[in-house]
């Protein structure tokens, strides 16, 4: 085959079906393995935290220390408990489901949160320009000079630790990663002739913001955003994790739940391992989604394989 | 070249003086009153009088800034930590080397490992190692630095005994450290033994820090290869007749090795904030387990200090590697 003929042959296999570009991208995002994964295990986190009460076999509180071995170990897996139950004989399982609502919750709002704000002073830097600009882009920088954990923490440390407080800090976090994304595809867009075109005609600056500049920028903060959701619920549980979680222990988030079991690795490894699978299949689940939609959404990755 | 360097640092005053704002606001924003929250709880009428003074607490609050200002750049005066009763300045003297070993050679051991797994999965493009690779690479991203640093100290100390859970160097040896870098510090005075006992203790923490960089440094140096790959001044080079080995070697690797090399500078925020985590689980006396301990004394002239530090660096760092970047490729300094 000569070029030219792969070439004809490359486009007529990637012949828009008649859609927008988010209806192409969808079609590419289905027929990609990866991110059908990512879909069903994301799913599978979505399913567990919404039915949590009508799946779980008992209540998240709901102790019975007589299950307990001697020594206060807990026993494993078994038909009654297929996760095993934990320190004070509560089922994991219905643990881990009712985790699944904490970090679901969490992440969607600190996302959103640092989403909106993000966008906001993203697209008022990128189109207003100047002054404005440069004021919210270096305000921005100094957000991203402090390593995101640590301001996280340093945000936890003056508000005081807990699940609200856990989502303010997240979001934060997340501000100058979305203004700065979208600041660059604005400035990058306004550049574009049906810019220039629906200038000429006179529609308002406000207008071609909203009708022309925004919709097209909107793939990259799709991405982004769901590549957000897989780090918020990687930070929610570190956060937990460090003790800067729900301050009530008996909370079923999944970081805290890893934190008091250290000590008990030898006897029960599995306190540990259980919750932290399900942070992995929950973060896996978004990143793959994530990857999918990139490649969807970008032309020049799309054909590279 | 000169010139670009001089812009970048005027760029960066800026910056550390909204960092700087940003940390003088968030100390007023703390539960209590400034001097009772750095001084916690020996907050006694005099110390707090004197700390008033000493910041100017009862001036307006632009010349509190000043002499906020003045006490952490010009004096090096973070205030002194609740907890140790030590200056936080002659705690990071000690943690901060810490924290720099460890993400050294979490650092090391991505590169070394991602580097060539990126390479060899562009070479078998679409292969069995190939997607083998990706795999793990997405794994790698998406397992917290917390649980995997549990997960090996389960198998690695717990289950086979193999290498130490907890600390820099096992407590029964009593070595010189001139320089806080244990590593170092064993070449120096040529003590092989407590070298080999400092390397141990180092492998769990620097796999568990090094897991998302080496996933990252994966990814991107497959993508770069499989880009350079396809250049024309690779095939010239095969055409020419050059062995393979050479070519790889002399033509893409070494054009391959641009966008890493940026990459691995971009991940030392990451390997700040993951610090905390694995230093926390491995009880690894650094910056970030002394920062955790912080939050829970209410130490906040650690946690001010530290985070000040921290992002100094950071921001340095990330200077370090624009200019690097910008001496191994010259079209970036006239954009």
């Amino acid at each position: 085959m000569s070029v030219a003929e792969i070439e004809s042959h490359q486009l007529a296999h990637e012949a828009p079906s008649g859609g927008s570009l988010w209806h192409e991208a969808g079609h590419r995002l289905i027929r990609n393995p990866t991110a059908i994964i990512g879909m069903v295990l994301v799913s599978l986190f979505v399913i567990a935290a919404i039915f949590a009460p009508v799946i779980a076999p008992t209540g998240p509180l709901d102790q019975n220390l007589s299950l307990l071995k001697a020594g206060g170990i807990p026993p494993g897996p078994s038909i009654h408990h297929i996760l095993g139950v934990d320190l004070l004989g509560r089922d994991v399982f219905t643990r881990i489901l009712y985790g699944a609502r904490y970090s679901l919750m969490i992440a969607v709002v600190s996302v959103t949160v640092g989403l909106s704000i993000g966008i906001l002073l993203g697209s008022l830097a990128g189109y207003l320009g100047g002054a404005v600009d440069s004021t919210i882009m270096r305000l921005m920088d100094v957000m991203l000079a402090i390593p995101g954990l640590l301001f996280a923490i340093g945000i936890v440390a003056m508000l005081g630790p807990g699940l609200r407080q856990i989502m303010i800090a997240i979001g934060v976090v997340n501000i100058p990663i979305f203004a700065r994304l979208l600041r660059g595809s604005i400035l990058s867009q306004r550049e574009n002739d049906f810019v220039l075109a629906a200038q000429s005609v006179g529609v308002k600056r406000r207008g071609i913001l909203f009708s022309h500049i925004l919709p097209n920028s909107i793939s990259v903060v799709v991405v982004q955003g769901t590549l957000a959701m897989a780090t918020a619920i990687v930070d929610v549980a570190a956060l937990g994790f460090l003790g800067l979680g729900p301050q009530d222990p008996s909370t079923p988030e999944w970081g805290t739940m890893l934190t008091d079991v250290q000590s008990y690795l030898q006897a029960a490894p599995w306190l540990a391992i259980i919750p932290g699978a399900a942070i992995v299949v929950a973060v896996l689940g978004f990143n793959l989604i994530g990857d999918g939609l990139r490649e969807a959404l970008d032309p020049k990755l799309r054909t590279r394989g | 070249m000169l010139r670009y360097v001089v812009r970048r640092l005027l760029l960066l005053v800026p910056i550390l003086l909204g960092v700087s704002l940003l940390i003088f606001f968030w100390i007023r924003a703390l539960p209590g009153s400034p001097a009772e929250s750095l001084l916690g709880e020996r907050a006694t009428p005099a110390l707090v009088k004197a700390y008033r003074e000493k910041y100017g607490l009862n001036k307006p609050i632009y010349r509190q800034y000043f002499s906020y200002l003045k006490t952490t750049v010009a004096d090096h005066d973070l205030g002194v930590s609740v907890a140790s009763h030590r200056t936080v300045t002659s705690e990071i003297k000690q943690r901060f080397p810490a924290t720099v070993e460890l993400a050294f050679a979490a650092m090391i051991f991505a590169t070394f490992l991602g580097v060539p797994l990126g390479f060899f999965a562009a070479k078998r493009h679409g292969g069995f190692f190939d997607n083998g690779t990706l795999i793990g690479s997405l794994l790698g991203i998406s397992i917290p630095i917390f649980f995997l640093a549990i997960l090996l100290k389960y198998f690695f100390s717990v289950k086979w005994q193999l290498l130490p859970s907890v600390g820099r160097i096992d407590v029964t040896i009593d070595a010189e450290h001139p320089t806080n870098f244990y590593v170092l510090d064993a070449i120096i005075t040529r003590d092989w033994s407590t070298l080999w006992d400092v390397i141990k203790h180092l492998i769990l923490p620097a796999i568990a820090l090094g897991s998302i960089p080496l996933a990252v440094i994966t990814r991107i140096t497959r993508a770069s290869v499989l880009d350079v790959q396809n250049e024309d001044y690779v095939r010239t080079a095969r055409a020419k007749g050059l062995s393979p080995r050479v070519v790889d070697r002399r033509h893409v690797l070494r054009n391959a090795l641009l966008p890493i090399s940026t990459i691995i500078g971009l991940q030392v925020g990451l390997l700040l904030s993951g610090a905390v985590l694995t230093e926390t689980v491995f009880a690894w006396p650094g910056m970030g387990s002394w920062l955790r301990d912080a939050i829970f004394n209410r130490d906040y002239a650690v946690l001010q200090g530290g985070i000040l530090f921290l992002a100094v660096v950071f921001v340095f760092v990330n200077l370090i590697v624009d200019i690097s970047y910008a001496i191994i490729n010259p079209r970036i300094r006239y954009s």
